[in-house]
Parts: structure tokens; C-alpha cells; sequence
């Protein structure tokens, strides 16, 4: 069952095009990752993907429905869920507040207060942190907590824009833990990475993006052997 | 002398903060400098004006008609003059620049309308009763201010503090973008937000008109420029500064005219805002911008 559909997919920002008809899907429980240089045109997927830049061509299919010309705040209702790139936490707002806000489709404060177990017994972090203003937390707690505020909302898909841009080593590998964990947990994933060699390590399939084109995709295994990802992404 | 001035002058600032509040909470949340606010006091005045003279209405159902009709105005304004600015991102002064062309056009239309004179409310809308209390006089006028300045602003601060809403509405001042991500209808809240601050505005405008018995078209501009010195002083977008920066105003205003002379009141004002940001840019409370709103 496909989660994700995207075909031709065309978005330009004034005379540039930044994607130039891009095909590609995301299967139910899945983990893809999306690979590519800056301003090779990955946050603009996920920007098109969420309504947040509107495609001049193409269709976006979520669970099979037509969600291309949606407003971002009904994508979000449909299950399609974006961490942004940056974290981009409410900064003047405490954890708590955060991750209430993170539910807010939920109409259920029974659901939403279970799920904020859950999250808080995956970063208990967070628990100890939850009354303070989330631009006090570390960039790995933030990215935490912007993990956890997506989870609130129980995505169909998830997608990850760069979570671990401008981490630590230490806490490079406990996001790239994290993500294995959803993995295992059969999150349906769309991530974007610099780190090439943790998110093919990670990731179900792979595509690359050059210049708004994907140029190669196949399962991940396959990706990471190409010579031209080798010595692009890979530092071979 | 000075407890009944004092009186007064608090009196006066509760109308100042009311009519503050909303404006702050309209430039804190949307990021725009809207200068039909005026507008919606003069609407709330002369909504209140028509119903108690012409329809016979008690000031019990003039006042909150009032305030919904100016909230009502205020979202059409919004939504004509202001939405597609903020979808554009424009500036600020695109939408200082727009919303002042606006505001001088709404004036000059309704002066054109219903003439320039000064309208007063039926003498019987309220009671000629006071209290006294030592050598202090506070008249049934004053006393329905300060209630529904007192309700207003704490409603206003549970809207936004405690409930649901308020979170989204906190949410959207901080990143209407992200906010989106959550799931949040940014032009609702702003929408909300619109007619929040205008009821709370028309509200102001008919209290004033009580309380100086008099209504006009311009009545919104002289209140503006207060309006500037209390949200610049208490810091943009801070409500509680702007609760207090309003009581102060009036107090001081009342105090310069009761101890030194009437016609430098305004000028008072201004010395205040300029002494104050000359010791705290921040404004009163100088909070760190990112806490506000």
C-alpha cells in the first residue's frame, strides 16, 4: 500500500524552478531517505509536500487521496506531518505547551494525553524539562522535542527535514537511534539528510536529488554502492 | 484634591488600557501596525449612539452590541486590507502605509456621512447616582468603566494565557508558519485575533463616549495617539505592560491637568513615552522580545 504518491511534481520560485518533475512515492511503513547537495531542492519537497509552496505541476497523493492544492493546516489533519528543517520549536513556549500544541488535531484529551506518555517515556528529557521555555533546551533536546511535537499528532507519514543539522557526534547517533527506533516501530518515514552515510544506513530506499531532478533511486544498499553517491555524499 | 484625582485618573487609564489591549494584542499576534484601530472606537461610539438614541436600547445591551458590531468591522478591514500582505510577507510599512490611507478615508466617509458634530448619549443611559467615600466621588459612569475594564481585561488575559485557544493563538504570534504544521488555521486565529482586539476597542469607544459624553468621527484618532504611547511604553505586544502603561497615562494625565494646565496633557504623554525609552528601549518591563505577546 502506497502512503505516499508524488508524480511530476514542479514547484518554481519566481523564473527558477526549483524542482523540475519529480517522481516518487513512499510505500506504507516504509523508510526513504532523500539525498542531495544544498539547494539541490529537498526542503522544497517537503515545503510542496506540506502546502507550504504551492506546485506550478504535479499531484501529491496521500494515501491515495489528492492532497496538492491543500492548505498546511489540513494537510497536517490528514496524517502528513513535517519536522522542519532547523527544529523550529516554539521558543518562547514551555515543552509542555509544545507538545500540546503538537496534538493540536486531536480532539481526544484522553489520546493526546496518552501519546504524551508515550513520547515523554522516549525522551525523558523532555519530562525533566517540561515546564521550562523550549528555546532554553539544548539543539539535541530541541530536536527532541520537535520530534516528540510531531509524534503528538500520529502521523501516516512522517517527514524529517535535516534532524541532525548542527548536532553533536553524541547526539547525531542518539536522533539516528531514534529514528531506527520509529523504523522498528513501522513509522512510515520520508527523510532528508546531509549525513548521507547515517541515513542510507537507516533508510529502506533512497533517492537523489540534483539540481530539482532525482537522478538515481533504488533500495538504499544499492544507493550507497553508486560511485557517483560514493564521492559525492559518501567522502569517497 | 489629590485622592479624587488619583480616582480619576485611574478611571481614565482603565479606558486607555482597554482600548491598549487590543491593539497590542493585534500588533503581537499579527505583526502589523494597523491603523484602522482607531476606527473600531469610533464604530463601537457610534454603534452605541444609534442603538440608545434612535432604537431605545439600554446601555446593558448597547455596550456588548457595540463591541461585537467594531469586532465585526475589524475582521472585514483585516481581512480586505491585510490578509494578502501577510501571505505576501510584506513589511511593516506596507501595512502602516495602507492601513493610514484606510483609516483617513474611513473617517473622512463617515464625516461625510453623518456630519462632523459632536453626538452625546441619552442623559437617562445611565444613572446620575455616585458613590462617596470620604472626600471621594466616583460617579455610576465611572463605576461601569472600571467593571468592564476590569472583565474585559481579564478575559483577555485568560483567552490568551489559559485556554486552548490562546496556546494557538501564541502559537501563531511566534510562527504563524510552523503553526501551520501543527495543524492551525492561521487565518482563523488572525481572524479571531481581529475581533478580539476591535470589540475590545468599540468597547473602549463607548465608555470614553460615556464617560466625556461625547461622540464624533474623530474621536478614534485622539484615542490612537494614546493608544501609541501605551503599547510603545509597556514594550509591543505585552499586555500586562500595556494594562499598566494605560493606568499610568491616565493617572498622569489627569494629574497635569488637575496641578499644572489642561492643554499640556497630550504633551505629557509623550514626554513619558519619550523618558521611558530613553532608560528602557524595551519598554517598561523590557522583557526579551521573544517572551512577549
Amino acid at each position: 500500500m502506497t502512503a505516499l504518491e508524488v508524480a511530476g511534481l514542479t514547484v518554481a520560485y519566481g523564473a527558477t524552478e526549483a524542482l523540475r518533475g519529480i517522481d516518487l512515492a513512499v510505500a506504507e511503513g516504509e523508510t526513504v531517505c532523500l539525498l542531495g547537495a544544498n539547494g539541490a531542492g529537498k526542503t522544497t519537497t517537503l515545503r510542496a509536500l506540506s502546502g507550504q509552496v504551492r506546485p506550478r505541476a504535479g499531484h501529491i497523493r496521500l494515501g491515495g487521496a489528492d492532497i496538492t492544492a491543500l492548505a498546511p493546516h489540513r494537510i497536517v489533519r490528514r496524517g502528513l506531518v513535517q519536522v522542519p528543517e532547523g527544529r523550529q520549536v516554539f521558543a518562547g513556549l514551555t515543552v509542555a505547551e509544545n507538545l500540546t500544541l503538537g496534538a493540536w488535531t486531536l480532539r481526544d484529551p484522553a489520546e493526546a494525553a496518552r501519546r504524551r506518555e508515550r513520547v515523554l517515556a522516549r525522551f525523558p528529557r523532555l519530562r525533566e524539562r517540561l515546564h521550562q521555555p523550549a528555546g532554553a533546551l539544548s539543539g539535541g533536546e530541541q530536536q527532541m522535542l520537535a520530534i516528540g511535537r510531531a509524534l503528538m499528532a500520529g502521523p501516516r507519514l512522517l517527514l524529517l527535514d535535516e534532524p541532525s543539522m548542527g548536532l553533536a557526534p553524541l547526539m547525531v547517533a542518539e536522533i539516528f537511534a531514534v529514528i531506527a527506533e520509529l523504523k522498528a516501530e513501522r513509522v512510515t518515514l520520508l527523510l532528508v539528510e546531509q549525513n548521507a552515510a547515517a541515513a542510507l544506513a537507516v533508510a529502506d530506499r533512497a533517492y537523489v536529488l540534483e539540481t530539482g531532478r532525482i537522478t538515481l533511486s533504488g533500495p538504499a544498499w544499492r544507493v550507497a554502492k553508486d560511485p557517483g553517491v560514493i564521492a559525492a555524499y559518501l567522502g569517497g | 484634591m489629590l485622592a479624587q484625582q488619583l480616582v480619576n485618573g485611574i478611571l481614565l487609564g482603565a479606558t486607555y488600557a482597554l482600548f491598549a489591549l487590543g491593539f497590542t494584542l493585534m500588533f503581537g499576534v499579527l505583526r502589523v501596525i494597523n491603523l484602522t484601530y482607531g476606527f473600531y472606537f469610533t464604530a463601537g461610539g457610534f454603534v452605541a449612539w444609534y442603538l440608545t438614541t434612535r432604537l431605545g436600547v439600554g446601555l446593558a445591551l448597547a455596550l456588548p452590541a457595540a463591541a461585537v458590531a467594531a469586532g465585526a468591522i475589524a475582521v472585514v478591514l483585516d481581512t480586505l486590507l491585510l490578509r494578502r500582505l501577510r501571505r505576501a510577507r510584506a513589511g511593516e510599512l506596507a501595512s502602516l502605509m495602507v492601513t493610514l490611507g484606510a483609516v483617513l478615508a474611513l473617517y473622512a466617509g463617515m464625516t461625510a456621512l453623518l456630519g462632523p458634530d459632536i453626538r452625546r448619549l441619552p442623559p437617562d443611559v445611565i444613572g446620575t447616582g455616585a458613590l462617596v467615600l470620604g472626600p471621594v466621588r466616583v460617579t455610576q459612569a465611572q463605576l461601569l468603566i472600571l467593571g468592564a475594564s476590569v472583565v474585559l481585561a481579564a478575559a483577555l488575559v485568560w483567552l490568551v494565557r489559559f485556554s486552548r485557544l490562546g496556546l494557538g493563538i501564541r502559537a501563531v504570534a511566534e510562527n504563524p508558519d510552523v503553526a501551520g504544521l501543527m495543524g492551525i488555521d492561521a487565518a482563523r486565529i488572525a481572524a479571531l485575533v481581529s475581533f478580539v482586539s476591535g470589540a475590545l476597542a468599540g468597547a473602549g469607544g463607548v465608555l470614553i463616549g460615556l464617560a466625556f459624553n461625547a461622540i464624533h468621527p474623530y474621536m478614534g484618532e485622539a484615542m490612537m495617539l494614546r493608544g501609541f504611547v501605551v503599547i510603545i511604553m509597556g514594550g509591543l505586544g505585552d499586555i500586562f505592560g500595556a494594562l499598566l502603561a494605560g493606568l499610568l497615562l491616565g493617572v498622569v494625565e489627569v494629574l497635569t491637568a488637575g496641578y499644572l494646565d489642561s492643554g499640556l496633557k497630550e504633551a505629557v504623554g509623550f514626554a513619558l513615552l519619550v523618558l521611558v525609552l530613553w532608560t528602557r528601549p524595551a519598554g517598561l518591563f523590557g522583557r526579551p522580545v521573544a517572551r512577549r505577546a
